[in-house]
């Protein structure tokens, strides 16, 4: 237990102190859902825009921490062997991968506060949650999420992989019915949307809300099939050194 | 004495490549064994292999009793290691860091202390990035002492070093031996092998070509050097001796077989006769560069 606080306590001060890192898990999350809750220029599938934003925006966040942060931090850990040095203390390479499983719930967490606070501010109605949905997204996102930044992790170098991590968010977001409705982008783009992990995340993570899901149980199909596959895949191509 | 280390018909192959060669050897508690060789020697495969880090592709390593492959962690609580290059983030903070591995150790060394040891009071709030070549080695080495280990793998230790920290690096290395830790040290750095070495293996090409006591080595090949800024006719004075002689390097020259003082007679008599300068004439036994060279120009031919 000793060995799992110290490296939980390490992972944390490390993401504290990357501004970059910050600016992904806080940053832009925070200044979407502030932006488009008082500014009415998006399309909100007849709801207000903060209730609209909000789950979307969480989607986003929990994307940003679990494939972007992790998978950027984890990458530059392994070019600069990092990871090959800490796996040669009692740590050993179980608790290391559990440190950074309970950081990034840790951080998740504390995303979920704040983005709830702030809707809260700006007059979200949130009577409808549905905590145990919330919960299963909030996993299964995770795990669909964090196995993909692994997976590019473990094959890339430290400069390529961060390219490609933003590159990817950055589409997926676009692409991800985060902040504006699905049904509003052309035909062949919905149904890409459909299979997106993004897409199935903030839709589950709507449904989770307000029960105002479009594709309801097809979604949370399609996000467990990405949890499942992506985590094989994590384990099939991730590289220590 | 119970070997710190054996390594018994070691094979390390990367695909195609062998790297390593049925290599076999032993290291003992409380003395320090330098693996010495060129880049590509097999020294760091074999380094890292015992580590834990590389599987063989046959052959067996028993680290402390411990097979580094089927026992890794209990082999990690008593094994100090330090990497060629780093393994350590740049944003980290010295102190941090000393403080993070002291405690995934758990052996109640005080961090402060140990940056005190290898001397990096001064920087230890600020970040790897920032540190001088020098700092990142000793920062590595604090790493690998927090272990407080009984085996301690150092890959390249003074590589980057200025003269103050090199003396402290190896100040370092002789109290964990005095302390009966088992010292390997991999380098190619020769005059750091000779200063440091209890016994030395040499690796050429995947293989030891030589094992020994510093002493083992080098006896039973004495030898005459000088210096001279002069052309000098190797013929001509390997005639006049009756013994090979030799240029080492630019200016560097040695007479082979003899550190007899009636040949240094004859060698500055015949500099005299063929208006010839030479200096720092120096016998004994052959150094270790030049037991390298002939050892590993043997291996190749």
């Amino acid at each position: 237990m000793r060995l799992l606080r110290t490296q939980i306590a390490c992972e944390l001060k490390v993401l504290a102190r990357n501004g970059e890192q910050l600016l992904l898990i806080l940053g832009i999350p925070l200044l979407l859902l502030s932006f488009f809750s008082n500014v009415d220029i998006l399309p909100t599938a007849g709801q207000t825009s903060v209730n609209f934003l909000l789950p979307g925006i969480i989607a986003l966040a929990i994307m940003s921490t679990a494939m972007v942060s992790l998978g950027i931090a984890t990458g530059f850990e392994r070019s600069y062997q990092v990871l090959k040095r800490l796996g040669a203390t009692p740590l050993g390479v179980g608790r290391l991968v559990l440190a950074k499983a309970i950081s990034v719930f840790v951080v998740e967490v504390a995303q979920l506060l704040l983005l709830v606070g702030l809707a809260k501010i700006f007059g979200a109605n949130l009577n409808a949650v549905n905590i145990g949905k919330l919960v299963i997204a909030l996993v299964l996102g995770t795990l669909a999420f964090s196995g993909i930044g692994l997976s590019l992790a473990g094959r890339l170098r430290g400069e390529v992989n961060l390219a490609a991590q933003n590159a990817l968010y950055l589409l997926l977001l676009l692409i991800g019915g985060i902040v504006f409705p699905l049904q509003n982008l052309p035909t062949p783009l919905h149904w890409v949307a459909r299979v997106a992990p993004s897409g199935a995340l903030a839709d589950v993570m709507r449904d989770a809300f307000s029960a105002t899901s479009i594709h309801g149980v097809s979604s949370l199909v399609v996000l467990l099939c990405w949890a499942v596959s992506a985590q094989l895949a994590a384990v099939k191509l991730f590289r220590w050194n | 004495m119970k070997a710190g280390l054996t390594v018994s018909q070691l094979v390390i192959k990367y695909d195609d490549v062998t790297a390593v060669d049925h290599v076999s050897f032993s290291a003992q508690p409380g003395r320090v064994t330098v693996i010495l060789g060129p880049n590509g020697a097999g020294k760091t495969s074999t380094i890292e292999a015992c580590e834990g880090f590389i599987a063989p592709s046959s052959g067996s390593i028993q680290v402390l009793g411990l097979d580094p492959q089927l026992q890794r962690k209990q082999l990690n609580q008593r094994m100090g290691i330090m990497l060629q290059d780093g393994g350590i983030y740049p944003s980290s903070r010295v102190g941090e860091l000393v403080q993070q591995y002291c405690a995934l150790y758990g052996k109640r060394v005080d961090s402060r202390s140990l940056i005190a040891r290898v001397g990096l009071q001064s920087v230890a709030s600020s970040t790897y990035r920032r540190l001088s070549g020098g700092e990142k080695q000793r920062l590595s080495l604090a790493l690998a002492l927090a272990a407080q280990p009984e085996i301690i793998f150092l890959d390249e230790p003074t590589s980057g070093i200025d003269v103050n920290g090199r003396d402290l690096v190896r100040l370092i290395i002789r109290e964990l031996r005095d302390s009966g830790c088992c010292v390997i040290v991999a380098t190619h750095e020769l005059d750091e092998a000779e200063r440091i070495a209890d016994d030395v293996l040499i690796f050429h090409r995947g293989n030891v070509v030589a094992s020994g006591t510093l002493n083992q080595l080098r006896s039973g090949r004495e030898e005459i050097r000088f210096r001279s800024t002069s052309h000098i006719d190797l013929h001509s004075l390997s005639t006049t001796l009756g013994l090979p002689v030799e240029q080492t390097r630019q200016h560097e020259f040695t007479i082979a077989g003899t550190s007899d003082a009636r040949v240094i007679v004859q060698l500055t008599d015949w500099a005299k006769a063929n208006n010839v300068d030479v200096g720092d004439i120096g016998a004994g036994s052959q150094r270790l560069d030049d037991v390298f060279r002939r050892l590993t120009a043997e291996s190749a031919s």
